[in-house]
């Protein structure tokens, strides 16, 4: 029996117990996956399990609150279960984890970026060596490092760092991370900084998909940039508005955020919002030694006090 | 009616010509996106990849605003306050060039809410009837494309003024209205008419290629006779995050929201697009909402462009089939296959 296969019997044998779990199923094109909400037997003959499972599924659970719920996740989105845990945001009783061994999921706005137009796709075989992607009866193929998610170069997490049902051999390879992404970037000039995000910001439609696929973005029916009473932020569509909605965004994620990148992935007009969170998550390991949903029982250091912070040198002036 | 042909190198001075009379609209590049902006000499349209965004903005900014307002104190008697309003109405003469039929044809579903016998909208009225389009027809059709499903196709001219057909080395532009003819006076535009043939050849092909469509004739019905059926919509709407991203990018989505913002003794009246997918949408003042559920909401975006719309508006369906909400949505939510549900699903029995 094939890994998948016996994710799907686990899943079935605690269906019963459960009101829905969510996988992914194939979407309206080979490229696209697309949430798979399994609520009978037949729906669970549907899931898949491959590079194009992008989306992170805990997204769903802080909405679900109340009821039981399983959820399929990659070694990545575990972090944010965990995250949400510590915020008290969903029970442990109510969720049932299920994960199997994660080598790696596509972008597929770099796959755009070297085929042009996602427009005609018609075939693609994905795997964690090659993505062979066929679009009007030619195909090209692209080594997986090339068209992978680039949190996947960088992972530490292939393994669920919680789940309840795991199948297949733990992969507990750990990349490496030095925010060389984030140190170039400071390293250019502030005026340049500035004007890069304002050239970025100026074509976000302001549809807040990025807030909504944050997992941890959950104020999103209350949140500031909406609210009429109080009507903290002007509905002006002003560059200089938008940005400050994503400073707003980034600052409440802080020492929250798990990199998953679902925001940058989600934002329709391929805003690179990731480099954000990551620099002040960046900034939070660097005074606080800290990963946000990597260890069940911390508490995240913006949610907790401390008379002396080990990296803070407060009152040595 | 007037046929030219417009050499590829004479897109760029073509434009540049019209932006002297029209602010000129173009889809551009920007960063991973096309998105349509005022035309400069230094950056040549996009005219072969779909723009992700409609081109609604040009007639429906997503912030405009209405008038601006200023209190002051009446020197004579301190007891009154004078109020100075200014309407703001832009009637500047604009021309879209290289939208699809489809993002054209959009415009005629906010027609018949904007410009009624009873009612119309100033300031739609003011850019819509002084801005043309000059639309490009659709080649092949992209997975996402349904246009021919509601009533449009890859080469339809009801929202065109210029219809531009690529050819090899450059366009061929037909005039469709009178108000149309006036773009094709350049002295950049060669004659057409020996090349109107080969032009007719691509967009024949063009329809061709489109894959058949369903009949949707039952889906007014079907859709409405769901409207009290909860499970159904759950279970539609169960992977949708309630963003804003298909209905900002869909060229028929006519929304808004009013804001006034006043800072001290002046400000300003606001209108920006609203949207039906998000909370607070239908918040009442009261603190009541009648959609208080994903599923709600995405029950209204369906049943809106489905049934209600066509229900009241001589059957015409208020979505031109452009593919943006499924193509951008960010869980790739397919709004064809839940119409196509609606129709399939068993009719309900009395309880
Ligand atoms: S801010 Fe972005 S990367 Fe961070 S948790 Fe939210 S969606 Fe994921
Ligand atoms: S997803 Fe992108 S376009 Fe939408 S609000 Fe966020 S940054 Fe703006
Ligand atoms: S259908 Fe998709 S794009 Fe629209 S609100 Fe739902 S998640 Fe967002
Ligand atoms: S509903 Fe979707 S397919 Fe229809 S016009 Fe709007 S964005 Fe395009």
């Amino acid at each position: 029996m094939s890994n998948l296969d016996t994710l799907k019997a686990k899943i079935k044998e605690r269906l019963p117990d459960l009101d829905m779990v969510v996988g992914w199923e194939q979407g309206f094109d080979p490229l696209r996956a697309t949430p798979l909400f399994m609520r009978t037997e037949e729906d669970v003959d549907r899931l898949i399990w491959n590079p194009l499972c992008v989306h992170n599924l805990a997204t769903y659970l802080p909405g679900l609150k109340g009821r039981k719920v399983g959820v399929v996740v990659k070694g990545c989105d575990s972090r944010s279960i965990i995250e949400l845990l510590q915020e008290k945001l969903i029970n442990r009783d109510d969720i049932v984890v299920f994960s199997m061994p994660c080598e790696g999921v596509v972008s597929v706005r770099k796959i755009q970026n070297r085929i042009g137009s996602l427009d005609y796709v018609e075939s693609v075989e994905a795997d964690t060596g090659t993505v062979k992607v066929t679009v009007d009866g030619s195909s090209q193929s692209f080594g997986f490092p090339d068209v992978a998610a680039s949190k996947c170069g960088r992972c530490q997490y292939h393994t669920a760092l919680l789940s309840d049902e795991f199948v297949g051999e733990p992969n507990n390879e750990k990349a490496e991370d030095d925010y060389s992404d984030v140190t170039s970037f400071e390293a250019r000039p502030q005026e340049e900084r500035l004007a890069f995000w304002m050239t970025e910001m100026q074509r976000c439609i302001q549809c807040y998909a990025c807030r909504n696929a944050c997992p941890l973005c959950v104020c999103r029916d209350h949140c500031v940039a909406q609210s009429r009473d109080p009507h903290w932020m002007t509905q002006e569509n002003s560059t200089q508005n938008k940005w400050f909605f994503q400073v707003i965004h980034a600052m409440h994620l802080a020492g929250r955020c798990t990199e998953c990148g679902e925001c940058e992935r989600a934002c329709p007009v391929g805003i690179p919002l990731l480099l954000l969170k990551r620099k002040l998550n960046k900034e939070i390991e660097e005074l606080f030694d800290y990963k946000a949903g990597t260890l069940i029982d911390s508490t995240p250091p913006l949610q907790a006090f401390k008379v002396e912070e080990d990296n803070i040198n407060e009152r040595g002036w | 009616m007037a046929v030219k042909f417009l050499a590829k190198d004479n897109l760029v001075p073509w434009l540049a010509e019209l932006a002297e009379t029209h602010r000129t609209i173009v889809p551009k590049r920007e960063g991973e996106a096309v998105v349509f902006r005022p035309f400069a000499k230094e950056e040549a349209p996009e005219l072969s990849a779909r723009p992700t965004e409609s081109p609604k903005s040009a007639i429906f900014p997503q912030c405009d605003t209405l008038m601006s307002f200023r209190y002051t104190k009446d020197e004579e008697d301190p007891g009154k306050v004078l109020l100075d309003l200014r309407e703001m109405k832009d009637e500047s003469p604009a021309v879209v060039v290289g939208c699809r039929s489809c993002d054209a044809a959009g415009f005629n579903t906010f027609d018949r809410v904007y410009m009624t016998d009873k009612i119309t909208d100033q300031n739609y009225r003011a850019r819509r009837e002084n801005t043309l389009f000059v639309t490009i027809i659709c080649e092949k059709p992209a997975t996402t494309c349904f246009c021919n499903w509601v009533g449009g196709s890859p080469t339809d001219t009801s929202g065109a003024d210029v219809r531009m057909t690529p050819l090899e080395d450059g366009w061929v532009l037909e005039s469709i209205t009178e108000k149309g003819e006036p773009l094709l006076s350049s002295t950049l535009l060669k004659d057409g008419d020996d090349r109107a043939g080969d032009a007719e050849k691509i967009r024949q092909q063009a329809k061709e290629r489109m894959p058949e469509a369903p009949d949707l004739s039952e889906a007014p019905g079907k859709v409405l006779a769901l409207f009290e059926n909860n499970d159904f919509w759950e279970a539609e709407s169960a992977k949708c995050i309630s963003c804003g991203a298909c209905t900002y990018l869909c060229p028929t989505c006519y929304c808004f929201n009013i804001t006034d913002e006043s800072s001290g003794m002046e400000g300003v009246r606001l209108r920006t697009w609203d949207n039906c997918m998000s909370h607070q949408f239908t918040m009442e003042a009261s603190g009541h909402n009648p959609r208080p559920t994903k599923a709600h909401r995405l029950k209204n975006r369906v049943g809106h462009k489905f049934s209600y719309y066509p229900n009241i508006h001589d059957g015409n369906i208020s979505c031109v089939g452009c593919g943006r909400c499924i193509k951008s949505c960010p869980v790739s939510v397919d709004i064809r296959s839940i119409v196509l549900h609606a129709i399939a699903a068993p009719a309900e029995t009395e309880k």
